[in-house]
């Protein structure tokens, strides 16, 4: 049964509800396996858990039963170390059971540190090097486009990951071979490992630098579901030319002892964070 | 064996800082890990003199080349993977080919990554840096020779390649070692077999030896943290006066460490050689023990490989 790209800003309150309940017990999800890990990286996976449940509960067209469907949407986590929501976002999308979650890391694992295309079923494309995933999408689309299916490429790229040259060698790329059927978010938490971004090697102003890169952006609050589902669908409208999504997050998004904390980026919590994070966060799982 | 554990990091992170206090023109670049790669300590005591370009490792090398054009001592410093996997063209054309004085400090090597994952664990840059002709390459066994080994390749003008790992290592060296480039250090005397180690992979060698005497088997064994230039020396007097050879790295079996012996053997005194190592494989995650388990970084499998090269003996 071929799948139809579906109106998701139809039923929009019952979309966000749906979507609260769902984000919730996906940063459960992420601080529980990242402690039963004892490694990993709960800030950038807490900043971008919004972006992907939106993605892949409502925005994408593709089927858990058949994770290698030739016209699914691709996704690429570019910030591959934020593993751990990619891994909820397909757990809870019915890829695999949550309860593998918790392997995160381990010897034997599907559930590699950073995302591995030849172990994770949903995994598109394997990443973990910073800076490569925007090349890897627009492969994607360019492969889509010569094989005439329609379906959209999704990239999430970190705020510090921007910083390598081959993302900006890839922008000039996307719009130089117009992929309107490309979609790339930029997770931007403020923070990457040594400090803030202005602060260590200066990205600003991000909006002009892609819009003259020939892109068309959009800037919204990248916790808000709603904002979300709307720029996904603006990002659709668009002919001619790729879109970025200018995603404002906050890093460590949801646990209060992670938000904005350098510390969190690529630390694992231990018994008592984990309670305190998951008693923040309400809820049950 | 009860060994001290010390990680390497800060012998690199200390000898910096005592570089910066020394010499004027030191410098130092990151990427965006000062504090996994220690350099934040040398931030700290000299921050006009450091530069943090961001995750940016092969702009971090052609700032270096620049930098070292105008006099400087530069040492640059990332994880072994983004060090020499993303930024191999710029290491080879604007670094080793025009001989500058970059001395590229690389922490994070092998598979003792662990859980980040193939994506991170670098089996490979021994062989990427070692066929660049002018580059120096030290893979040291622990924090003393490290320490050390900065300290060396400081006042040794050219391009250099420091290799070390995440976990904590064996102290194999206190205060008195002396390192020198390109003299490979005899642990231990022996007379059937001769271990070359290096890396974490030096305090297994030993163990090895020590299990091996138990049987009456008694094995030289060598800690050979310079892999270029080769201790040619050391490597036929070796084979001369042990017959067999067993390598011991934690990098992958081809072009390594192994294979810089193998290509002296070969040229001056073929005798049968074994090389224990990370098979042609990408890694996984996991913890670090399991993974040298699986992989063959073993006690055990040293000791199987040298009596294997015994047995090969004509
Ligand atoms: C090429 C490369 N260089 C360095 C790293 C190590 N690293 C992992 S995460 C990270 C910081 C990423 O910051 P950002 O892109 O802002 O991600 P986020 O804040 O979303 O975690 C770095 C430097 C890497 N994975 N790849
Ligand atoms: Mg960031």
């Amino acid at each position: 049964m071929p799948i139809e790209r579906n109106d998701y800003t139809e039923n929009l309150e019952g979309s966000l509800v749906e979507l609260k309940e769902a984000s919730t017990e996906a940063r459960r999800w992420i601080v529980k396996m990242i402690n039963a890990a004892g490694s990993g990286h709960p800030g950038g996976s807490l900043s971008s858990i919004d972006i992907l449940m939106v993605l892949f509960t409502k925005v994408m067209k593709h089927d858990p039963a058949d994770p290698t469907w030739p016209d699914r949407d691709r996704f690429v986590l570019s910030k591959g170390h934020a593993s751990p929501a990619l891994y909820t976002a397909l757990a809870m999308n019915g890829y695999f059971d949550r309860t593998e979650l918790l392997t995160l890391r381990k010897m034997g694992s599907r559930l590699q540190g950073h995302p591995s295309m030849n172990k994770t079923p949903g995994v598109d494309i394997s990443t973990g090097s910073l800076g490569q995933g925007l090349s890897l999408a627009i492969g994607m689309a360019l492969g889509g486009r010569l094989d005439r299916r329609d379906y959209r490429v999704y990239c999430i790229m970190g705020d510090g990951e921007i910083q390598e040259g081959q993302i900006w060698e890839a922008a000039m790329a996307a719009s130089h071979y117009k992929i309107d059927s490309l979609c790339a978010i930029l997770d931007r938490n403020q923070l990457q490992i040594d400090g803030p971004t202005e602060k260590i090697m200066s990205i600003e102003p991000i909006q002009p630098k892609f819009e003259a890169f020939g892109w068309h952006v959009i800037n919204i609050n990248g916790h808000d579901h709603k904002d979300l589902l709307l720029a996904f669908k603006e990002a659709e409208s668009i002919k001619g030319k790729p879109t970025l999504i200018l995603a404002n997050t906050v890093k460590g998004k949801g646990v209060s002892f992670m938000e904005g904390s350098l510390n969190f980026h690529g630390k694992a919590p231990n018994e008592e964070e984990l309670e305190q994070a998951l008693s923040e966060l309400g809820g049950d799982v | 064996m009860d060994w001290e554990l010390k990680n390497m990091r800060p012998g690199f992170g200390e000898a910096l800082v005592e570089l910066g206090k020394k010499y004027p023109q030191v410098v130092a670049l990151n990427a965006d890990l000062s504090g996994s790669t220690t350099t934040a300590m040398f931030e700290k005591a000299y921050p006009e003199r450091f530069f943090n370009v961001g995750i940016a490792e092969q702009n971090m090398m052609g700032i270096s080349a620049g930098l070292a054009a105008t006099g400087h001592i530069v040492f640059a410093s990332t994880f072994a993977m983004f060090a020499t996997g993303r930024a191999y063209d710029q290491i080879r054309q604007s670094i080793a080919y025009p001989k500058l004085n970059v001395k590229i400090v690389a922490t994070h090597a092998g598979i003792t990554v662990g859980g980040d994952g193939a994506s991170h664990q670098m089996h490979e840059d021994l062989a990427l840096m070692r066929v660049l002709p002018h580059m120096k390459v030290i893979a040291p066994a622990d924090y003393m020779e490290t320490k050390k080994a900065v300290l060396k390749v400081a006042e040794t003008p050219g391009p250099c390649y420091i290799r070390t790992a995440r976990t904590n290592t064996p102290m194999i060296y206190d205060e008195d070692y002396k390192f020198r480039i390109g003299k490979a250090d005899i642990i231990k005397e022996g007379d059937d077999v001769t271990i070359i180690a290096m890396g974490l992979m030096v305090s297994k060698a030993i163990e090895a030896a020590e299990e091996l005497k138990k049987e009456g088997i008694s094995a030289r064994v060598v800690n050979n943290s310079t892999i270029k230039p080769r201790d040619k020396n050391m490597i036929i007097d070796s084979a001369r006066r042990t017959g067999a050879i067993v390598t011991v790295e934690e990098h992958n079996m081809i072009v390594g460490m192994g294979s810089a012996v193998a290509e002296v053997l070969a040229d001056y005194e073929p005798v049968p050689q074994r090389r224990v190592g990370i098979p042609d494989v990408f890694g996984e995650s996991g913890e670090s023990e399991e993974l040298m388990q699986a992989y063959g970084l073993t006690i055990e499998n040293i000791i199987e490989n040298a009596k294997i090269a015994i047995a090969m003996k004509r």
